[in-house]
């Protein structure tokens, strides 16, 4: 694979960066969606994340890279080789799974194994990008232009964590539980609110004003493009510096508390903007616990809700019609409202 | 420098964009076809280099060819999948010449972008799963005649060279004293050519100055620069190189005029050194704002006269149109039209598709017959083709009618202002849901002297609100300029096989008729109402007078139109009527 823009080369996009890192932290947040204008770097950071992911402890041979740390959620392959001992284990890298628009439903479900059906005669199951996803990302780019039956296929899998294949005369079932992103140019339409839905948080993008930020991202990914590999060795040492805050926070994760006073801000607030469900309280206390985690404090506070309110609500808010403001707006004005001018 | 004729600029175009193909992404080339743009095609191809792949891709390509497959033959008869190589693989190291650009699905233009991005095609297709080398520039032919019909702009904002040929007889167009030595020679010096940092800087700070806000056009830029200057035989980027770069590249884009006073005044841009680089941000300093104010006067000065005043009434009208318009048009026109295939059921209405079903039934055939193979014998005989029920195909048709809503909005003075945040307020709620109910919706708002298509039908919430934050209100009412312009629409509408639904939100009292005078006009409403009836057209008429008019009446019983006297509207409740008399209608 050719090399990636390294993550730390990106110049300010602070938000979606950090959405990322978030995600990154605690998979349970439930996907990104970026999206803003064109030309801002969206699908290089999500690329770029690939690079930085620490790597994971997988079976070996498992086509869908199932942990041996967590016993109830390996495939049925994995819990069928069980009894000896622990399995086998490697380190591999974090699968970040790009699904190019044009994707068929076979290759993203998986299907007959192709080249062994018509060499051998054999009928195997060939996993596809769900699949290869498992336990990583899974990255759509124009994630509005996707369309409707993949959209089907994705929403069922990520409300399930599970992909049930009966095609061609299989009936397989495996795991298959990722963190999805998905960016877009809402010029181009609008996602389908049940999609919309299943992304935790959701980023705007916008394009750097600072004339200083410009010439500088002009001038990165111009070295970049001249010498990809010159360039990333000049950024190892940020990335693994990235890296380690990365795994220091997934290990202080569990320790962070969130104290009753955070609660109670965090549910206020979601009622201050009338967000539907629960899911918009639980994915902003994640996100605010994980953010903690990433700066290394001990416990939630107003701080952090701040900072992850815009994105783990702005997209949970139910249109209204009468009011021009934007949603990130509003996340703003709940906020001054309940917590004073920022 | 002498005044440059737009076929000299083209020809430099040609030339830098032969320099180097895959790095400036390519060449927009607004043109009709012609001898004009066969002559500049012919002109890019003798550039190209000897023997590179050039590739037309038509207008309805589907994603098997465009991206590449299963090459089915090929793989019956080797017993093993083979892969066919799409457009874009094929295409590398070429140009991909894409037709009627303006008319491209945006789903098309996406998968071309990506590849443009990634430099590789990514195929995960009748289980393939590739990464092809797709390393290509894109020469996009825009034939588009109105302002509206435009190259998605997710592929233009990837084309370095906006080039504008329409206009422009066969007799400018004459030889361009170019030949393919000087392409080959100035590809072999490319990867040379270096770059000082104050070039940069001065294209990134032309760009803003101009006010373009995609990061990608400046790094074109600087790429073309780079080209420019291999082209010239140069091993740095010299002033006029960069200069010709702004003209090129960054000219056709501007939105804005640069501030009065060039912006060398401002403070040296001092960005944070990347860590372990110490000496790579150290710019050959001097010459830098001087080199900027040079850049953005060239590129000021070959800034279309007419740009910016058509660019300011495009904005007012919509900003951005993101697909043009015309790829719209295309697809609706698919209604009752196969839109692809899917594995299916044919019973329950589904039309079973033959030859993709056979398709998919192929490749598994070695393996059937010889899971089959010996209940087939005691049979006698095995059947030639065998066909199991995952292998259907049905075809799929375009869902349903899309039903179009065309909201009239009287932005006039007398519909007092907040009306007007009502019929803005309806808009928007029915296209909250319109992605799940594929309709569409439209804005006509009239008021001073006529009527105006504020937004042409569409599903994007952010155009549309876009366009309706722009709406001002106040002047006459010319009530029959509106409805005549929401008939054609909806004739249009009609044409395409859709159901257009017209609401009509106004007080009924017109005041200015069609020639500009007052007398006629609550005559000329009516009868223009009465067309819309005899249209066949399902309308709606709302009154949004703070008492219920007899004129607002008198105007929906002469359109045959549902009359919701509304005197204290809400949203909501508007957007309830209208969704009722858009499922009456259907």
């Amino acid at each position: 694979m050719a090399t990636a823009f390294p993550f730390s080369a990106i110049v300010g996009q602070d938000e979606m960066k950090l959405a990322l890192l978030i995600a990154a932290v605690d998979p349970t947040i439930g996907g990104v969606l970026v999206f803003g204008d064109r030309g801002t770097g969206k699908s290089t950071t999500v690329r770029a994340l690939a690079a930085l992911l620490p790597p994971m402890r997988a079976v070996v041979g498992c086509p869908y890279g199932c942990d041996p740390g967590a016993v109830a959620k390996l495939c049925e392959r994995c819990t069928g080789a069980k009894g000896n001992g622990p399995p086998k284990s490697r380190l591999v890298p974090v699968p970040v799974v790009d699904l190019p628009l044009g994707a068929t439903e076979d290759r993203v479900v998986g299907a007959l194994d192709l080249e062994r059906a018509l060499a051998h005669g054999v009928k195997a199951f060939e996993p596809g990008l769900l699949a290869r996803a498992h336990r990583g990302f899974l990255y759509i780019d124009e994630v509005n232009l996707l369309e409707d039956h993949l959209v089907d296929v994705l929403l069922d899998v990520a409300a399930s964590g599970e992909n049930v294949v009966e095609r061609e005369g299989l009936s397989v079932r495996h795991p298959a539980r990722f963190v999805l992103i998905g960016s877009g140019n809402p010029e181009e339409g609008e996602l389908r609110p049940q999609l919309l839905d299943r992304f935790g948080l959701s980023v705007e993008v916008k394009t750097p004003s600072e004339l200083a930020v410009r010439i500088e991202v002009v001038r990165r990914r111009d070295a970049f493009d001249r010498d990809p590999a010159a360039f990333a060795a000049r950024w190892k040492r940020e990335d693994a510096r990235l890296r380690r805050r990365i795994l220091a926070a997934r290990e202080r994760l569990p320790g962070v508390a969130v104290p009753d006073a955070a609660l109670g801000a965090a549910a206020e607030l979601c009622m201050r903007l009338g967000t539907d469900g629960l899911r918009g309280e639980l994915t902003l206390m994640r996100a605010a616990r994980a953010l903690a985690s990433l700066e290394g404090d001990g416990a939630v506070g107003e701080a952090h809700l701040r900072r992850v309110a815009p994105a783990a609500l702005r997209h949970r808010l139910r249109r209204n019609p009468l009011d021009d403001a934007g949603s990130t707006t509003r996340v703003e004005r709940a906020l001054a409202e309940q917590f004073g001018p920022a | 420098m002498s005044p440059r004729s737009p076929w000299a600029d083209a020809v430099l175009a040609a030339a830098l964009f032969a320099t180097d193909p895959h790095g400036t992404g390519g060449v927009l080339l607004r043109a009709h076809a012609g001898p004009v743009r066969d002559r500049w095609l012919a002109l890019v191809r003798t550039l190209m280099p000897h023997g590179a792949p050039w590739r037309r891709v038509p207008i309805h390509v589907t994603d098997g060819r465009l991206l590449g497959g299963l090459d089915l033959a090929a793989t019956l008869r080797s017993g093993r999948p083979v892969a066919e190589r799409g457009l874009l693989a094929e295409a590398d190291g070429g140009a991909l010449v894409l037709a009627m650009a303006e008319r491209v699905a945006p789903g098309a233009a996406a998968r071309i972008a990506a590849a443009l991005d990634t430099g590789e095609a990514a195929v995960e297709r009748d289980g393939l799963g590739l990464r092809l080398a797709a390393r290509f520039g894109v020469l996009a032919l825009d034939e588009g005649a109105s302002p509206d019909e435009r190259t998605p702009a997710v592929l233009a904002d990837r084309l370095a060279f906006p080039v504008d040929l329409t206009g422009l007889s066969a007799r400018e167009a004459h030889d361009a004293g170019l030949d393919a030595a000087a392409a080959a020679q100035a590809r072999s010096r490319l990867a040379r050519v270096r770059a000082a940092d104050c070039v940069l800087e001065a294209l990134v700070a032309t760009a803003a100055a101009i006010g373009i806000g995609s990061m990608r056009i400046p790094l074109l830029a600087l790429r073309a620069a780079r080209a420019a200057a291999a082209l010239a035989g140069r091993d740095a980027v010299a002033e006029e190189d960069a200069s010709l770069a702004g003209r090129l590249v960054l000219a056709p884009r501007a939105t804005a005029l640069p501030p009065a006073e060039p912006p060398s005044e401002e403070p040296r841009p001092d960005a944070p050194d990347p860590p372990g680089s110490g000496s790579e941000t150290e710019r050959p300093d001097g010459d830098g704002g001087a080199l900027a104010d040079i850049v953005l006067e060239a590129t000021q000065a070959a800034i279309p006269p007419g740009l910016l005043a058509e660019l300011r009434v495009r904005a007012a009208r919509t900003r951005m149109p993101s697909a043009g318009r015309a790829g719209a048009v295309q697809r609706s026109r698919l209604r009752g039209r196969p839109t692809g295939t899917r594995a299916g059921d044919p019973r329950g209405g589904a039309r079973l598709n033959v030859v993709e079903t056979l398709r998919a039934a192929a490749p598994w055939q070695p393996l059937r017959r010889r899971e089959r193979g010996a209940a087939a014998r005691a049979d006698g005989g095995t059947p030639r083709v065998e066909v199991r029920r995952e292998d259907f195909r049905v075809t799929r048709f375009r869902q349903r009618a899309q039903t179009t809503t065309i909201f009239v909005v009287d932005a006039s003075g007398s519909a007092a202002l907040h009306r007007l945040s009502e019929a803005k307020g309806a808009v928007e709620l029915l296209l909250a849901d319109a992605y799940v109910r594929r309709d569409r919706v439209a804005l006509v708002a009239f008021r001073g002297k006529g009527a105006e298509l504020l937004l042409p039908p569409t599903r994007s919430l952010a155009r549309a609100k876009r366009s309706l934050a722009a709406l001002p209100g106040g002047g006459g009412t010319p009530l029959a300029a509106g409805i005549d312009v929401a008939a054609a629409l909806a004739e249009a509408v009609g044409r395409r096989g859709e159901t257009p639904v017209v609401v009509l939100l106004t007080d009924g009292r017109a005041n200015v008729a069609r020639d500009g005078g007052r007398t006629r006009a609550e005559e000329e409403a009516l009868a223009a109402a009465r067309v819309l009836r005899d249209a066949g057209v399902a309308a709606m008429v709302v009154d949004t007078s703070p008492r219920p008019q007899p004129l607002a009446g008198r105007l929906a019983a002469e359109m045959g139109a549902r009359y919701l006297p509304l005197p204290h509207v809400d949203s909501a409740k508007l957007s309830r009527a209208v969704r009722a008399s858009a499922a009456a209608a259907r």
